[in-house]
């Protein structure tokens, strides 16, 4: 009964960071860039919607609505001033460009908002499900975030591959060059591309801070790096890829944890990375691309 | 505007001559970044100490500038280093332990003294005659929390939840895991986090429960801790919770329902809901300045500027001494004085720089911190 415990304590980390590795690797399944601003967006949602709960006394699904236009709008902003001039520079400039919009992030909301951390009210409650007589718990917010990932896989899965614009995002993916000539308009499909990423960063923002309630400049930075391993580890660019490798992770985390060492959890975890990098380069379900030469 | 500019210049210039020059005091801290809330804490209360006091009409007087380090080492040394051109003659060190290691080797050897409201680990003050301490250092709350729940039968077996990528919290739980067999308890169970591993506590909490811990011990800062507490809650287990001065702050937090830390014990030098006039009085005032109850680090900044000024008033020092002049004076003067401050009655200091006054334990009722004996 404890492992099956453990495994659902893994899995309520896991959707968490699934969530979250959708974002990444949604961005760059379609830009190819990194883009490590993304965990601080997440916390910009996340203080978004705590103000709008805890301040306003709104309803919380209004919050997480208003969290996504804020997020959404500022995804957009982002784009337009950081990303977009270096569209032709070398990616490892639009990746340190990345980190400096995270950093910037980071210390703006310091200011704005202040060092000292804040308890988020969870947006359903703190509930759990009883399962075998209350031997098993599982939370409200574990089958939301669940629940909510499995919509948002399926939505962009099926936006992606039916939709015009979708089509058009694929394109771009694939050679932005050739896009360009077919008449695509490659710079508005990327700024589409980011403005979604960010819109989803609002509502993981909010489901990271339910399930697990502090709130603080730095709360999406970790979080954030995590799910980009997890993104990478189900192969990024992949959206069921990414839902896959962030349950993964939380799982192989939290039996890490319980069953080696407390103390060396993150060493297992980046160990299995490694190992699965250098038997399968592109991740769980990673496309093998040829280079053509 | 510009005009009006250079004439407030000019005046506080005057304004500064004509007081007679002041004692440079200068001290690096988090100003920005994760731990912010620390630097920002002991650089306020030290500012309003030195606001009190230029303000009477004693011969010290203080003028009194923070750098940011970010909690970063590196940066430390450099926010030092602008301190020194600044002139600075008796320093606060710095506010964090991971910093105030790498700054305390640079006091000692440009011979600046320094007094750090809140480093606590004992690497700070190790082997320097001219570095000393506000706070308890970790190894003796580890030691006093041992004591401490032995002595009061608080529990017989217990659990501890530290962080092992913290000096801090590393500190505290050696000397706990040395001291607690000695004392007759029982650590059945012994589990760690990390940053980034540092949301999910339910391993932790299930092996504390499952080995029947009466009492888990948290030698850490309250935001972890603070998550701890709600999942212990959630999975129905409810130990005597025991914390040390990292989980002063907790009650303040923005949105915390204080029904989770009802029944938390903690040691600490500073109980902001004293009833003594000075702390009262300290309380106040800084409700007043910042528009926030001072946590244990305000506190700690408050006493290492009055415990100052009282060494340079018993040593007769001026500030037309050099940094070197004022440090020799300031070491006879710390090992010899007994300061009564805010955060303790009958502070004194020993020559290795550590201090000795008694951690104070709270238990939280009713939301609010309660004397333990």
């Amino acid at each position: 009964m404890i492992f099956l415990n453990f495994f659902i304590s893994g899995i309520s980390l896991g959707s968490i960071y699934a969530i979250i590795a959708l974002g990444y690797t949604m961005v760059y399944g379609i830009a190819k860039m990194l883009n490590f601003a993304h965990g601080d967006v997440i916390m910009v949602g996340a203080y978004v919607c705590f103000y709008a709960v805890s301040r306003y006394g709104m309803n919380p699904f209004v919050g997480v609505v208003l969290a996504m236009a804020v997020c959404t709008s500022l995804g957009i902003v982002i784009e337009r001033f950081a990303y977009k001039p270096l569209r032709q520079a070398p990616s490892l400039a639009v990746l340190i460009t990345a980190i400096g919009m995270s950093y910037f992030l980071q210390n703006t909301a310091l200011l704005l908002w202040s060092s000292n951390p804040k308890v988020f009210p969870s947006i359903i409650g703190r509930g759990s499900f009883k399962l075998f007589e209350g031997k098993l718990s599982v939370s409200h917010v574990t089958v939301l975030t669940i629940a909510t990932c499995v919509i948002i896989m399926i939505v962009l899965s099926l936006f992606i591959s039916k939709t015009k614009l979708g089509k058009a995002m694929r394109a771009c993916s694939e050679d932005k060059g050739a896009a360009q000539l077919m008449g695509i308009n490659v710079n508005a499909t990327i700024s589409l591309t980011f403005a979604i990423g960010s819109g989803l960063a609002a509502i993981a923002g909010a489901l990271l801070c339910s399930a697990y309630p502090t709130l603080m400049p730095t709360t999406g930075s970790l979080p954030g790096i995590k799910a980009f391993t997890a993104a990478v580890f189900g192969g990024i660019g992949s959206i069921p890829g990414a839902f896959l490798g962030g349950l993964m992770l939380g799982v192989i985390e939290i039996f890490a944890k319980a069953y080696i060492s407390s103390q060396l959890s993150d060493a297992v975890v980046f160990g299995v990375l490694i190992v699965v990098l250098l038997v399968k380069p592109s991740g769980l379900l990673g496309k093998q691309l040829q280079e053509k030469v | 505007m510009k005009k009006t500019l250079i004439c407030a210049v000019l005046v506080l210039a005057m304004a500064a001559s004509a007081f007679g020059a002041s004692f440079k005091i200068g001290g690096t801290g988090p100003l920005t970044g994760g731990a912010a809330i620390y630097g920002n804490a002991a650089k306020n209360g030290a500012e309003l100490a030195v606001e009190e006091i230029n303000a009477m009409d004693g011969t010290v007087k203080f003028e009194i500038r923070y750098e940011d380090d970010t909690h970063d080492a590196e940066k430390a040394v450099n926010a030092y280093n602008a301190l020194k051109d600044w002139g600075m003659q008796i320093s606060l060190g710095s506010v964090t332990s991971k910093p105030a290691e790498a700054t305390a080797a640079e006091n000692f050897a440009d011979r600046i003294f320094a007094l750090t409201p809140s480093a606590s680990s004992a690497a700070v003050t190790e082997g320097k005659d001219n570095v000393f301490q506000m706070c308890f250092v970790d190894p003796n709350q580890g030691t006093a929390s041992a004591q401490y729940i032995a002595s009061k039968g608080l529990a017989k077996k217990v659990a501890v939840i530290w962080k092992n990528d913290d000096v801090y919290s590393k500190g505290v739980y050696d000397t706990f895991m040395e001291n607690a067999p000695k004392q007759g308890l029982e650590v059945v169970s012994d589990t760690a986090f990390a940053d980034g591993n540092d949301t999910d506590f339910s391993v932790q909490l299930t092996d504390a429960q499952t080995k029947g811990a009466e009492l888990v011990f948290l030698p850490m800062y309250y935001q972890p801790a603070s998550l701890i507490l709600a999942q212990a809650q959630a999975m129905g287990y409810a130990p005597k919770w025991f914390g040390i001065d990292g989980m002063d702050g907790i009650l303040t937090m923005e949105g915390f329902d204080k029904s989770l830390a009802e029944g938390v014990m903690l040691l600490t030098p500073f109980n902001a809901d004293a009833t003594d006039a000075k702390t009262k009085s300290f309380v106040a005032k800084y409700q007043e300045k910042f528009g926030e109850v001072p946590n244990q680090f305000a506190a700690d900044g408050y006493d290492c500027v009055y415990a100052y000024k009282e060494a340079l008033e018993l040593a007769k020092a001026t500030p037309d001494m050099s940094a070197e002049e004022i440090c020799a004076k300031m070491i006879e003067q710390f090992t010899t004085m007994t300061f009564n401050g805010v955060t303790g009655e009958n502070v004194k200091w020993a020559a290795n720089g550590e201090v000795s006054k008694d951690p104070k334990g709270m238990v939280i009722k009713n939301g609010a911190y309660v004397g333990l004996d």
